[in-house]
């Protein structure tokens, strides 16, 4: 059964379409991996999932019912992973991840485990500021997994991520899916995790002069 | 754990980590007070006049000094998608935001700038008065502010323009923050001044919220 | 199809205008021609203000229309935060400057007029200080939605700012009013007061009618700049 159905969804920024009349649908236990080149609106894609950005054309249904009904439900449901990492560097690990959790108005009882998951127990109480890159990335991981949602966004996951910390994710994510949720992602390399699909963003200039008058 | 307590602890915190910020504001306040009565002389009646207004636009602009900063930091390191994509009302946020910035700013001043009102020769039923006025105004000031920093999160030129838009709008609460300290002093009003200066409190506190959060949300767009 | 309907839109201004502007110029031209007349050469010298009084002509339409611009700016604001209309964004971005030249142009020709009335090029008189602020409400539009170098994202936050404003408008002026008549009694005479003598209201009406038609004018034709310039970037950025 599909959870997550989308049916001609378009953007457009600056007046001229970053993608259009885009269909898919996402079933239990399936993660979706957006392909394509710089610019070809995989970020876009996300941010109007998430509603962050809206769509001007198309509808998105979450089990029947449009997402854009109930926003705070549909808030409730996905988790996000930005290109950014949303971690504030005057706060530890623990607090930035708990933080995270309470501003979700959730308890903090998924936190030790997702710390584990990504081998943070050590860093826990380091200020993010004193972190590497992929320290804070696997950090950023982290929030998203104590999120509890069923739908995960992220935006280029493997990110400055080594090889071990790369296997953590997938770990992290297959657990996701294998527990009946669901995954968007953007990314270059690929994930190799069981029921990966992939959409590939065509960057070409769609067809038709629609911004010059006839 | 409410997500508006969740970030009021969390803003709250971080400024409690880095308290040079807060002191580098109040730093401002003081020296800038203290720059009027160097420019203008030490004439004790004149300073005592003009001590009001001039505590209350040193005060407007502390406070809109360390505004910047309010949603910036959030927008630069993506903390703002997580605000954006909390599941309760972003104007509950903006709130929280512009309460944190005047428990760290707003009350600080209150409470500093009847001192600095010892300076200038202020009565002490003006330091009184002084003081709570800037104790009811203030929050209007950084709820404004807050609109304007805002408004103007990834513009070129962010600083000087936040002040460009938020100065117009405070006009009406420096008006009656520094009208109450004066009536004090030429007798009767105060009690005029002082509910209008909160009638234009709960105004921007009306209002605000929801054009400071219509303004994130196209900033994350 | 929604995008094609939105896009629409200015096309559809820009056919419009170039059908209209021509007629509203010669328009505009006309009456702005008539009102000189009346207000230069047909109207009396105040028994009290001299001939000073003629810049009243210019002076009190300008403030009307100021006022009227950002009333505009406002309600082009809501059309672009509630219905997303593109030609707004345009037009908003055409009008503040316009409005901002009118707001300036009733300061000016007030300290011209003060000058001889009150001995001074500036008094803190109610009206004019609220002008002043109307005139710094322009400047942080006009700053606001060039500040961004996306220039939809300068339009919305101008638009936000606008609405903002708008509201906040009558409590300024309740507040310099206020603020006004404490520090100052209310001897100094009002610039445009509500004692205006009829045979000074013809002219004052014609002018007003010719400064409206120009302001029109200058709107309609910034705003086709500003749909030629948007899709110069388009175009630009589509490469």
């Amino acid at each position: 059964m599909t959870d997550l159905e989308v049916t001609g969804l378009g953007c457009r920024r600056g007046g001229r379409p970053v993608f259009r009349d885009l269909s898919f649908s996402l079933a239990k236990g399936e993660l979706l991996a957006l392909t394509g080149r710089n610019g070809s609106g995989k970020t876009t894609l996300l941010r109007a999932l998430a509603l962050l950005v809206p769509a001007d054309a198309g509808a998105i249904h979450w089990q029947g019912a449009d997402v854009a009904a109930d926003r705070e439900a549909w808030r409730r449901r996905i988790a996000w992973l930005g290109h950014l990492d949303g971690l504030k560097g005057d706060l530890t690990v623990r607090e930035n991840v708990a933080t995270a959790c309470h501003l979700r108005e959730e308890g903090t009882e998924r936190v030790d485990a997702a710390l584990a998951a990504f081998e943070l127990g050590p860093l826990a109480s380091r200020s993010v500021r004193t972190l590497s890159a992929g320290q804070r990335r696997r950090a950023a991981l982290a929030r998203v997994v104590a999120a509890g949602a069923r739908l995960w966004l992220l935006d280029e996951p493997l990110n400055a991520l080594d090889a071990p910390s790369q296997a953590a994710l997938r770990a992290a994510l297959g657990q996701h899916l294998a527990t009946g949720g669901l995954a968007i992602a953007a990314t270059h390399a690929p994930i190799d995790v069981p029921n990966a699909r992939t959409l590939l963003m065509d960057s070409s200039p769609p067809p038709g002069g629609e911004e010059h008058e006839p | 754990m409410s997500g508006f307590t969740a970030l009021l602890a969390r803003d709250l915190r971080l400024v409690w980590r880095r308290p040079g910020d807060v002191m580098v504001v109040l730093a401002f306040f003081v020296v800038a007070t203290v720059l009027f009565p160097l420019g203008i002389g030490p004439e004790t009646n004149l300073l005592a006049r003009i001590a009001a207004g001039i505590l209350w636009c040193a005060a407007l602009f502390a406070a809109l000094l360390s505004l910047d900063r309010l949603f910036a930091a959030d927008y630069e390191d993506g903390a703002l998608d997580l605000l954006l994509l909390a599941p309760w009302p972003l104007e509950l946020a903006a709130l929280a935001k512009c309460l944190a910035h005047w428990i760290v700013t707003g009350l600080p001043l209150a409470v500093l700038a009847p001192f600095m009102g010892l300076l200038f020769g202020l009565s002490g039923e003006g330091l009184a008065a002084l003081g709570l006025t800037l104790l009811v105004g203030t929050p209007a000031l950084s709820l404004i502010g807050g609109l304007a920093a805002a408004l103007t999160l990834g513009a070129r030129r962010g600083g000087a323009l936040l002040a460009l838009l938020a100065l117009p709008l405070c006009v009406p609460t420096l008006i009656f923050g520094a009208g109450a300290v004066e009536a004090v002093a030429t007798g009767g009003g105060f009690l005029t001044h002082l509910a209008i200066l909160g009638a234009l409190a709960l105004l921007s506190l009306a209002t605000l919220p929801w054009a400071i959060a219509a303004a994130l949300r196209q900033a994350g767009e | 199809m929604a995008s094609l309907h939105v896009l629409a839109n200015p096309a559809r201004f820009r056919r419009f205008s170039q059908k209209v502007l021509p007629v509203l110029s010669g328009a505009t031209a006309l009456v702005l021609a008539v009102g000189l007349y009346l207000a230069l050469v047909e109207s009396p010298p105040d028994y009290q203000q001299g001939e000073t009084v003629r810049i009243m002509f210019i002076h009190v339409p300008s403030a009307w229309l100021a006022m009227a611009g950002y009333a505009l700016l406002a309600g082009l604001g809501a059309a672009l935060l509630v219905w997303r209309h593109p030609l707004a964004a345009l037009m908003a971005r055409a009008a503040a400057p316009v409005g901002a030249v009118f707001a300036a142009v009733c300061l000016l020709t007030g300290s011209l007029w003060g000058r001889p009335m009150w001995g001074t090029y500036w008094v803190w008189d109610a009206r004019l200080t609220s002008m002043l602020l109307l005139f710094f409400l322009y400047l942080g539009h006009i700053a606001l939605s060039r500040a961004y170098d996306d220039a939809e994202r300068g339009d919305r936050a101008a638009a936000i700012l606008a609405l903002v404003g708008v509201i906040n408008l009558p409590v300024i002026k309740f507040s310099v009013d206020w603020w006004n008549t404490l520090h100052q009694p209310a001897s100094v005479m009002k610039l445009g007061g509500p004692s205006i003598h009829p045979a000074i209201l013809t002219p004052l009406m014609v002018m007003a009618a010719a400064l409206l038609l120009l302001f029109v004018v200058l709107v309609m034709v910034r705003t086709e700049t500003e749909i030629d310039r948007r899709r110069l970037d388009a175009a630009e950025r589509a490469q």
